[in-house]
């Protein structure tokens, strides 16, 4: 914990935040992708600090934003059955499917609670025999490996009333598909230090020389994001683009292997529809055949589910960061955290709710 | 590509579960069932006022679990209502007691937690006077839920209100934010985690005695930040004066096995709630004697400034960050969910 009052120094801060205006020369756009790094940049107001000219853009790295809608109202439908109890991460709770959340079907009686790791619902599953229990496996890298070890943990203990809902995302596709979009913008982007805990950066490498953009893993502390920056100014200002790791405090190449292992067992990689985004190829994990009887989107048929989408929000162009939170009609009208009409307004990771947290008006951003 | 969004239900037919955690949810609750039915208008106290000084509150008590570190329900039913008439600036006068019994609840268990609310009453110095019991059948209530009423008679010179917080008043938190929050969680079973926070659960009517006898009706508001936290406190008192605060984040209080905790959940300590301290507003001439009033008593020892009544929107609260800009303070919508990673 002194580390942490370290990351948080308000001195050093200030000295990073100078060394950012003699550094920076021009006017570069810079993308954090993880929705953690956006709960701090928004948090602390850093990019209000930012030498005139700057940006940073916002990326998709939110799992609950970016979950697909389908993937919600199966979780619904799975959830109203009276002999499922279906549990989750806390902020999947609130998410809008086609007609409601999990929060509103719990008050109308649906057995769902929110579990802080995936082996509490095997537990939980060990403890209720005569009930199914169904974990909703969303996340990035990062979820995967304990989401793995789960079904791992299930499929070794004989729990066969457990079956995971699984919607786990990669992040290197979505970059990708990031840049291969004609209108996209970024010139540098800050990868996520916990992504590449688990996956080391040897995959973000062909990224930064295909596309000639910085690529930088960087932590989640106020003076990693701040000392990020610099490291990808840096960069853009001597015309490099390679791959920096920022996050050396827990981050090596090669990443955890173990963790690794731990995934591929269980996961196969396979295409994935990102909510707002659209389907992006090899973009996210599903159980392996072998895991079927663990796998909820097989165990369950709930039907065809008709999913329904309103064209008032611009999530998608959020989440792609050609558009602000505040360039859209329906922020902090219509559309709040108390009556989210999309998914980022849910999350505090999520963009439109980070700034509507932290009070961004159209005027005042 | 696709750019939208599903239409949004909100559930506006049933009580959630986050209407009941002290957020916007709650004051909508409040605001558009409750307070309508019973005619009441006025800005919703901690204690209401009745006549020129007699002070009036009660209050319920449901948390799991029963027993946690640094308290059980029992003190806590008891520093609750104590603290809430202490809030008005009120000598706590008598208590009661009452209870809703679920079938099958050990009796030893009920003898303690009420040897727990005696000790508690008898330390704060106010009798429980009268009571009730109430048994249910199995299923039909979790255990055991508490409530506690409790009169008072406000102090000489107290005047502290929500809604008396006026420009250039200096913000003071008497001592470590978000402790009973993080015990509580870590006492739940299955988290995960270990924290060693105890629930800072304790009277105040002493503290705000001392206050008040250092400050007099200087002394412009008071809040203890239960349910909604910090953050909730200061927006209540800010809207219900009219007035902009200003707090210097680094200023606050957060003990560092809070601050972990909350890293690790996604929690963020201001909303967590509180049951042993309180905000206070004070006019910048008395400050400094009532901050020194506050830390010669053990339960302010650790008592900050962490900001001031400044110009700018009435009813926002701002925080000045670590980094040296400037953020929005919200309340919580319901419950405060913890974020994936």
């Amino acid at each position: 914990m002194k580390h942490l009052q370290e990351y948080r120094d308000p001195v050093l801060a200030r000295r990073l935040l100078a060394e950012l205006r003699t550094t920076a020369t021009a006017p570069w756009t810079i993308m954090e992708v993880c929705g953690g790094q956006t709960h701090t940049i928004v948090r602390q107001g850093i990019d209000r600090l930012l030498p005139a000219g700057m940006r940073m853009i916002h990326g998709p790295g939110c799992p609950v934003c970016v979950t697909p809608l389908e993937t919600i109202d199966r979780a619904l439908a799975i959830a109203a059955r009276p002999d499922v109890i279906l549990t989750s991460y806390g902020d999947m709770l609130r998410v809008p499917g086609t007609s409601g959340d999990l929060l509103s079907l719990k008050a109308r009686g649906a057995d769902v609670r929110v579990v802080y790791t995936p082996l509490d619902a095997v537990r939980t599953a060990a403890e209720n025999p005569g009930r199914e229990v169904v974990f909703l496996a969303v996340g990035f890298e990062t979820t995967a490996p304990a989401n793995a070890m789960a079904v791992l943990h299930a499929a070794a203990t004989g729990v066969t009333n457990f079956s995971a809902l699984v919607s786990q995302v990669l992040v290197p596709p979505a970059i990708t598909a990031l840049m291969d979009d004609p209108d996209a913008q970024v010139q540098a982007f800050l990868a996520a230090g916990h992504v590449c805990a688990v996956m080391g950066w040897t995959e973000y490498e062909p990224i930064a020389r295909a596309y000639g953009v910085p690529v930088v893993v960087t932590g989640f502390e106020p003076l990693d994001l701040l000392e990020g920056v610099l490291m990808a100014v840096r960069q853009l200002e001597q015309g490099r683009a390679e791959v920096e790791n920022q996050y050396a405090r827990a981050v090596r190449r090669s990443g955890n292997t173990a963790a690794q292992d731990a995934i591929r067992r269980v996961f196969q990689v396979t295409d994935r529809t990102w909510r707002g985004i659209g389907p992006i190829p090899a973009s996210g994990l599903a159980l392996r055949p072998e895991f079927a009887r663990h796998d909820a989107a097989v165990r369950f048929e709930v039907g065809d589910l008709v999913t329904r989408e309103s064209p008032d929000c611009i999530a998608g162009d959020v989440l792609r960061g050609t558009r602000l939170p505040t360039d859209c009609s329906a922020y902090g009208r219509t559309c709040t955290p108390r009556t989210p009409l999309g998914a980022p307004m849910v999350s505090s990771e999520g963009t439109c709710a980070a700034f509507f947290n932290a009070g961004r008006t159209p005027e005042h951003r | 590509m696709t750019s939208s969004c599903p239409v949004p239900h909100p559930e506006t037919e049933r009580v959630l579960l986050g209407h009941g955690s002290g957020g916007q949810l709650m004051a909508e609750l409040l605001t558009d069932v409750i307070t309508p039915e019973l005619g009441l208008t006025a800005p919703l106290e901690d204690a209401a006022l009745i006549g020129l000084n007699q002070v009036f509150s009660t209050d319920s008590y449901v948390v799991t679990p029963r027993f946690f570190p640094g308290g059980d329900i029992g003190s806590l039913a008891v520093h609750g209502t104590v603290n809430d008439l202490a809030m008005r600036g009120a000598r706590p006068l008598a208590l009661s007691l009452a209870y809703i019994v679920e079938e099958g609840l050990p009796l030893s268990e009920l003898r303690d937690i009420t040897r727990s609310a005696a000790a508690a009453a008898r330390a704060a110095g106010v009798p429980i006077v009268t009571g009730d019991t109430k048994v249910v059948g199995r299923g039909a209530a979790d255990g055991l839920y508490v409530t506690t009423t409790g009169v008072g008679m406000r102090l000489r010179d107290a005047r502290p209100s929500a809604a008396g917080a006026e420009p250039g008043d200096v913000v003071l938190v008497s001592g470590p934010v978000g402790l009973h929050g993080i015990a509580i969680l870590s006492a739940r079973e299955g988290l995960g985690f270990d924290a060693d926070v105890s629930s800072d659960s304790r009277p105040l009517n002493d503290l705000v005695a001392a206050m008040i006898a250092a400050g007099g009706a200087d002394v412009h508001a008071l809040r203890d930040p239960t349910r909604g936290g910090l953050a909730g406190s200061l927006n209540e008192i800010a809207a219900a004066s009219g007035v902009c605060v200003e707090v210097v984040e680094s200023a606050v209080p957060v003990p560092v096995p809070v601050a972990a905790a909350c890293d690790l959940l996604g929690l963020d300590p201001w909303h967590v709630a509180n049951e042993g301290c309180l905000v206070a507003f004070v006019a910048p001439g008395s400050a400094d004697a009532v901050v020194a009033a506050m830390r010669a008593l053990p339960e302010g020892a650790g008592t900050a400034v962490v900001g001031e009544v400044v110009e700018g929107v009435a009813g926002r609260v701002l925080a000045r960050t670590l980094v040296g800009s400037s953020r929005v303070v919200d309340v919580l919508v319901g419950e405060q969910l913890p974020r994936i990673c």
